[in-house]
């Protein structure tokens, strides 16, 4: 926290900035293509993900690691192209840091791979995301609403939703 | 059968193999001991539990919903109605995680009471659950003991913000206003007895052989499954995971205050119900070292396109009473980017994720529940035991549906 601030604002900066981080040397050593973008920004480092490759890459830094998924969700950039930005947010008990993976999804018939099999954390997270965004979960064991009831037309955190009034 | 059974819940409990000997079972939404609206689809097998699938959403607003159509400094205020028994860890998350966006600087005396305050909250939580998880059990007296102290704290609180419950307290860019004048001595007096307290309830319930019973060797999760299912707070450290935000990613100043992080390793109800009354006791000890070691200054950052004038100035002088207008009609702008903020909540890791596009309005505000989490653990560790033991595991866990549903 009392280092200076400093930002490294894509994939190439961060490599040399932070060329000994353990999250960035594991997925460079398993598949440096998927690893699309980086940014380090507020003293959080964010590590972009091709989007087939996120229940490989989360099995990857897991094994570097960073062992306890703290959370995910999704931010809806409508209209904006790709729509939709997932946030894995992950926590290492050993190296005591969080670091984000981030996926883009486009807003048609918006899919990722689940990552339920490494985390069973997500479950619910995924859930809740597919419910308030629409956003479906390849391979999850148990993809249905949870926050509205089953029978809900529409994903209300979507950006196109009203906030009140009628749809 | 499938089309006896009336809810999509029960459909799935079916479809997966719900045996025919088997009954299923609805605990809740009403009912006394699931601490809310939690709605458990318990399938049993005489009075074991096979299967138990949490059904939550009934106390859903859309606060994430309503967030991104408020300002910034509106939305602490809603951030007091998720887990709102511990309003002010709530406050501290999304004030650090905005002033993380916006790089503030926060006054060391204004961080120090945060934690004091947090540390108070943390009391007030554990107060609440160790009253009502006795009750669960069957203790029915310690309830009125834990809320006899609760009452001061609530009172000290009153004195401070005007408010008993849903306090607000906690400003972007630091506190609402200065404490009043014998907030110091008050909280001196309750920390200088309360120790005395944990020993009375100590009394009442370590020794209890029901109240024993009932919690030993009950709901036990390892630690492989605590940090797989994403268990956090006292529940993963009942559990052997020795892992605490305050002390190993440190916040607010909490690196300055010296205090023990209680472990447990059987992952039972009684260890879970042992670090927490452990836990009252750090708190105590950190709330003194504040006490003792108060620094002097302001309790607000200088930033005044940020944070309001104090009502004196606005009323005399005229940069005052500009800034002052500006910020509450229009908000302040705040550069874009993304953040997370996690702290160690009485619950377990709270985090809010906050997504700026340089407006004067949040993109996205998520908030990551210590209790939501938790109760994907459930199963876990009720599967195989008694129907009335998933009371003693729901109470022990302590979760609240307020910040589950959100």
């Amino acid at each position: 926290m009392a280092e200076t601030p400093r930002i490294l604002a894509n994939k190439a900066a961060v490599l040399e900035g932070l060329p000994e981080h353990p999250a960035v040397k594991a997925l460079l050593a398993w598949n440096a293509d998927a690893l699309v973008d980086a940014k380090f920004d507020r003293g959080e480092l964010t590590l972009t993900i091709a989007s087939g490759q996120i229940c490989a890459a989360a099995a990857t830094v897991q094994a570097a690691g960073y062992n306890f998924f703290e959370d995910v969700t999704a931010v809806d950039w409508f209209p904006s192209t790709p729509r939709f930005q997932l946030s894995y947010h992950i926590v290492s008990h050993t190296h005591k840091e969080r670091i984000r993976l981030r996926v883009l999804v486009d807003g048609s018939d918006p899919s990722v791979d689940s990552i339920v099999t490494v985390w069973p954390a997500a479950n619910f997270y995924e859930r809740e995301v597919f419910d308030l965004f629409g956003i479906r979960f390849e391979e999850h064991p148990n993809l249905r609403r949870i926050m509205m009831p089953d029978d809900w037309q529409g994903h209300p955190l979507r950006k196109d939703y009203p906030v009140e009034g009628y749809r | 059968m499938a089309e006896r059974v009336g809810t999509p819940i029960l459909q799935a409990a079916v479809a997966e193999g719900a045996h025919d000997q088997h009954m299923v079972l609805n605990m809740g939404p009403q009912h006394p001991s699931m601490h809310g609206v939690l709605r458990l689809v318990v399938e049993i097998d005489g009075e074991i539990v096979v299967r138990l699938y949490p059904e939550i959403g009934y106390l859903h607003t859309g606060i994430e919903k309503t967030c991104e159509a408020k300002f910034y400094q509106q939305v602490v205020p809603l951030t007091d109605r998720i887990d709102y028994l511990s309003p002010l860890a709530n406050n501290l998350c999304y004030c650090l995680a905005v002033e993380k966006l916006l790089g503030l600087e926060i006054p060391p005396k204004a961080q120090w009471l945060r934690v004091l305050l947090a540390e108070l909250t943390r009391l007030n939580s554990h107060l609440i659950w160790l009253g009502t998880h006795a009750m669960d059990i069957g203790a029915l007296t310690v309830f009125l003991y834990t809320f006899r102290e609760r009452e001061e704290i609530l009172r000290i609180l009153e004195g401070l913000s005007g408010q008993r419950m849903m306090t607000s307290y906690f400003r972007i860019g630091g506190l609402a206003m200065e404490p009043p004048l014998d907030f110091h001595d008050r909280v001196q007096k309750f920390i200088r007895t309360f120790p005395e307290k944990i020993d009375e309830y100590s009394n009442l319930l370590t020794g209890n052989p029901i109240f024993k019973n009932r919690l030993q060797g009950v709901g036990v999760l390892s630690a492989a499954d605590a940090v797989a299912l994403g268990v956090t707070g006292p529940n993963m450290r009942g559990s052997g995971v020795d892992f605490d935000l305050r002390r190993d990613m440190p916040y607010s100043g909490y690196e300055k205050f010296q205090f023990a992080v209680p472990v447990a390793t059987e992952g039972d109800c009684w260890a879970r119900y042992v670090i927490r009354l452990q836990e009252m006791r750090e708190s105590v000890g950190i709330i003194q070292q504040v006490l003792d070691g108060m620094p002097e200054g302001a309790i607000k950052a200088d930033a005044p396109k940020i944070v309001l004038p104090d009502r004196e100035k606005m009323k005399t002088q005229m940069e005052a009473l500009i800034h002052h207008f500006k910020i509450v009609t229009e908000g302040f702008a705040v550069p874009a980017g993304e953040v997370y903020q996690g702290i160690e909540s009485p619950r377990g890791q709270m985090g809010y994720y906050v997504v700026s596009d340089g407006t004067a309005k949040p993109y996205r505000v998520h908030m990551r529940n210590p209790s939501f989490t938790t109760l994907q653990a459930l199963e876990t560790m009720c599967k195989g035991r008694m129907l009335a033991d998933v009371v003693a595991v729901v109470g022990s866990i302590d979760i609240v549906l307020g910040e589950i549903d959100r």
